[in-house]
């Protein structure tokens, strides 16, 4: 065993001195899944980010110092997301982390980087019911997308409401925010569907219907959802991930449903999603995000132009070229960047405590999906666009939220009238 | 091993010194600095897993059922201990786990885990119970080989299908986390992180020493026979199902008792420990170590964690599963009998040359003969020198 610890010990000692920093560089930790089953969306924050970095350094960089990247792939592994957390704060001594997509990998991560002070910007939609010191969530909290999805909805005149979702916690956590939302609206029991478990004293612990990953066999499910519309006004809130999408979508077309009839808004469905579903299946449905690509201003025209003029020049090992799309959470982490840089600039340090002092004063970047604002509680004020799905996999634009101000703590928040 | 009393004799040496390093030595040095916190905390997560190897090897090495659902076994042992933990966390309320599923109180079948002998007790117990009825009705029906190995492979998915379920109220596709105490020490002190790992090292050697006796005896005599005919066996008037059922119900526990002393080190535990891909990978490392040797199955353990957790960042991120799975083709197609082969194959190749150049006073590569015993004893002479 001998010889290989100490090979191994050795590796790491010339690994580290090989990147012996200079002293006009600040190290930034990049840590999201480039292998595994989430490499497929996690991948495109590592080049958003990485670009996000070489617009600044090119900038000038933050604080006259030039951004380091050091990438850390968490193999959609979640104890490796922990070791290589641990890694990037011990060894790498990072002055910040951008990482993470599911909750589950969050939540790997989150005591290491209370326990060693680090900091962490968070930038994919979740659940909530966070705030950790080391972390600010540039994520979409719940009132940041499902609550005003509902509100459209309720707008365009629809009364019955069919919830469904994978089953994990970010679905099942929203969908019972929205209940207690569509009831405080004043939408009785009775016309929201997918079922209700109660616990022993009739509390409602669980709305919705719930499949688990990788499920295919949506029949039954479409055919009580068939059922549920059949009274008309009605529409689908779907929290599906991923894959399901497909036969999801596909039994509801064979089923004789459509947008027009009993229209299906999912959260979890963005533009670069598309590069993997068939859009065509999903026209006409709805998407409710903080950023399209299809959004038109400046910013936002800039934002695209340079980072696919970025990606053509990119040497980045393996790095997709072609039919790149660019969507909320890879917004998410470029604004996270803007607003780490100005917390940088305004606290004068690096400093995780300063960073943070200066983030909750209220930062401001105007983003490519609008301003966003930091708050007190480590989430984002920000615009929230409600769009239609077109053919080539692209959001037309129906209606804008102005300033939704994040807030992670929303249940029993909703009082039923 | 008496058949090569020479090779034992270098053997044993190694091994303990091998174990005083591992035990003594690695937490000595972290704690005058010269090993990091970081870099013990690594290796005390590569020995869980190589506890789990010998598990495997136990089973596929010695006994040739090739189990596919070991990393059940591993993170139901997680799950024990993190249910102790997570009633350890302490301050008001419940943990989101679940207040996320709308729970203000703690489901019954939490309290007794509040005391740490009865969470052990059921490290023990659950894996070992599962392990004895599954086993029982799939050894009885004489389920075996690729079937066998299906079959766990099923058990292991269905399982992580039910724990992914948020009704179960483990914690679904999250798991648990975020735990501060065991046994009134703070999870987050060195100290702590340091005894856990005295601890992981202290059960890997006790694993070894218990494989290396059991395999030695008698019993393990009637295992390696089992692994090459059955049959034979069956017809000697021995009861083949109960010797292989005895065996499948210790290396759950081991699996188990790794899976338990993992948790508290990586600081989560979820559902995806026990995918079937998981289970598998932990086949991939006791094939690369070299089955049938139980320290092969550690060597293999370590060395793939070890180049998993030095590539997965910095200049190699983007292409390092490239360099794994190369590492494993080339074994495959040029170590048939993985790390624990190399000095036999060095040995084969000098005595090739030297008999090319002067045919006489070599002696014959000792792995010439066509039984794998004969090369597992020739190869295991050289655990540590190689490794």
């Amino acid at each position: 065993m001998i010889p290989r610890i100490l090979s191994s010990a050795l590796a790491a000692v010339t690994l580290t001195s090989a990147f012996a920093r200079a002293e006009d560089t600040v190290k930034v930790g990049v840590l999201h899944s480039l292998s595994g089953t989430m490499a497929i969306s996690e991948t495109s924050l590592r080049d958003v980010l990485l670009f996000t970095f070489d617009e600044i350094n090119a900038a000038g960089g933050v604080m006259g110092k030039k951004i380091e990247p050091v990438v850390a792939d968490g193999a959609s592994n979640w104890p490796l997301f922990a070791e290589k957390a641990k890694q990037l704060l011990d060894q790498d001594k990072v002055a910040v982390t951008f990482g993470c997509w599911t909750s589950v990998s969050r939540k790997s991560v989150l005591p290491v980087f209370e326990e060693k002070k680090g900091l962490l910007f968070y930038p994919v939609q979740y659940e909530g019911e966070e705030m950790s010191p080391n972390i600010f969530y540039t994520a979409e909290a719940v009132n940041q997308q499902a609550t005003p999805a509902v509100d459209y909805l309720l707008e365009e005149g629809k009364k019955k409401f069919y919830l469904i979702g994978s089953d994990y916690v970010y679905p099942q956590t929203t969908n019972l925010i929205l209940l207690e939302y569509l009831l405080s609206k004043g939408v009785p029991l009775a016309n929201i569907g997918g079922g209700f478990s109660k616990d022993a004293d009739g509390k409602i612990i669980s709305a919705g219907k719930y499949t688990p990953f990788g499920h295919t066999d949506y029949q039954q499910i479409v055919a009580e959802i068939k059922q549920f519309a059949a009274s008309g006004n009605a529409c689908i809130i779907s929290t599906l991930n991923g894959d399901t999408n497909v036969p999801f979508f596909k039994e509801y077309a064979a089923a004789g449903l459509d947008a027009e009839s009993c229209p299906v808004v999912s959260f979890s469905v963005s533009e670069d999603e598309f590069r993997g579903l068939p859009a065509k299946q999903l026209v006409g449905q709805l998407g409710c995000w903080t950023y399209f690509q299809s959004i038109k201003s400046p910013a936002n025209a800039k934002f695209i132009k340079n980072f696919q003029a970025w990606l053509k020049k990119s040497d980045v090992p393996g790095i997709v070229k072609e039919g790149r799309v660019t969507c909320s959470p890879m917004v998410l982490s470029y604004d996270g960047v803007y607003l780490w840089k100005a917390a940088v600039e305004k606290a004068k340090s690096f400093d995780v405590d300063k960073v943070m002092a200066a983030l909750q004063s209220g930062i401001s970047f105007d983003g490519p999906g609008g301003k966003v604002t930091s708050q007190k509680n480590h989430h984002l004020t920000k615009n929230v666009f409600i769009g239609e799905t077109k053919a080539d996999g692209q959001f037309k634009i129906l209606k804008e939220f102005k300033d939704v101000v994040g807030e992670p703590f929303l249940k029993g928040t909703y009082k039923a009238k | 091993m008496n058949k090569q009393p020479l090779t034992s004799r270098v053997q044993f040496p190694l091994l303990i010194f091998s174990a005083v390093f591992l035990v003594v030595i690695m937490p000595v040095l972290n704690a005058y600095g010269c090993i990091s916190d970081f870099t013990l905390g690594n290796w005390g997560k590569y020995l869980c897993y190589g506890i789990l190897a010998i598990s495997i090897d136990l089973l596929w090495g010695y006994t040739g059922l090739l189990c596919l659902g070991q990393a059940l076994f591993f993170t139901l042992g997680g799950y024990m201990m993190g249910m102790h933990l997570m009633r350890m966390i302490g301050g008001t309320g419940v943990p989101t786990f679940l207040s996320m599923v709308g729970r203000q109180e703690w489901p019954s079948f939490f309290m007794p885990f509040t005391s740490f002998p009865f969470a052990m007790l059921m490290v023990i117990l659950v894996p070992g119970l599962l392990a004895l009825v599954f086993g029982y009705l799939a050894f009885r029906s004489r389920i075996k080989g690729v079937y066998f190995s299906i079959l766990t492979q099923a058990l292991t998915y269905g399982a992580a299908l039910l724990f992914f379920r948020n009704e179960l109220l483990m914690g679904g596709n999250n798991g648990f986390t975020d735990f501060r105490m065991l046994l009134g020490y703070s999870l987050r002190d060195v100290s702590t992180k340091r005894g856990l790992y005295v601890v992981t090292a202290m059960l890997l050697v006790a694993v070894v020493a218990g494989c290396k006796w059991l395999t030695n005896s008698r019993f393990g005599l009637i295992q390696r026979a089992i692994r090459d005919s059955e049959n034979r066996v069956l017809f000697s008037g021995y009861a083949t199902a109960n010797f292989k059922l005895f065996i499948f119900v210790i290396s759950a526990i081991i699996a188990s008792l790794a899976g338990a002393l993992f948790v508290p080190q990586v600081g989560i535990i979820n559902p995806s420990e026990m995918e079937t891909g998981k289970s598998l990978e932990a086949v991939v490392w006791v094939a690369l170590g070299g089955r049938g040797t139980i320290v092969g199955p550690i060597a293999g353990a370590i060395s793939v964690n070890a180049l998993k957790s030095w590539a997965s960042s910095g200049s190699t991120a983007d292409f390092w599963p490239l360099m794994l799975g190369g590492s494993f083709v080339l074994v495959v197609l040029f170590m048939p009998k993985g790390i624990m082969g190399i000095p036999g194959q060095i040995g084969d190749l000098i005595a090739k040359f030297s008999r090319k150049t002067a045919s006489s006073d070599a002696p014959p590569p000792a792995s010439a003969d066509t039984s794998q015993e004969a090369e597992i004893l020739s190869s295991t002479a050289s655990p540590a020198s190689d490794s």
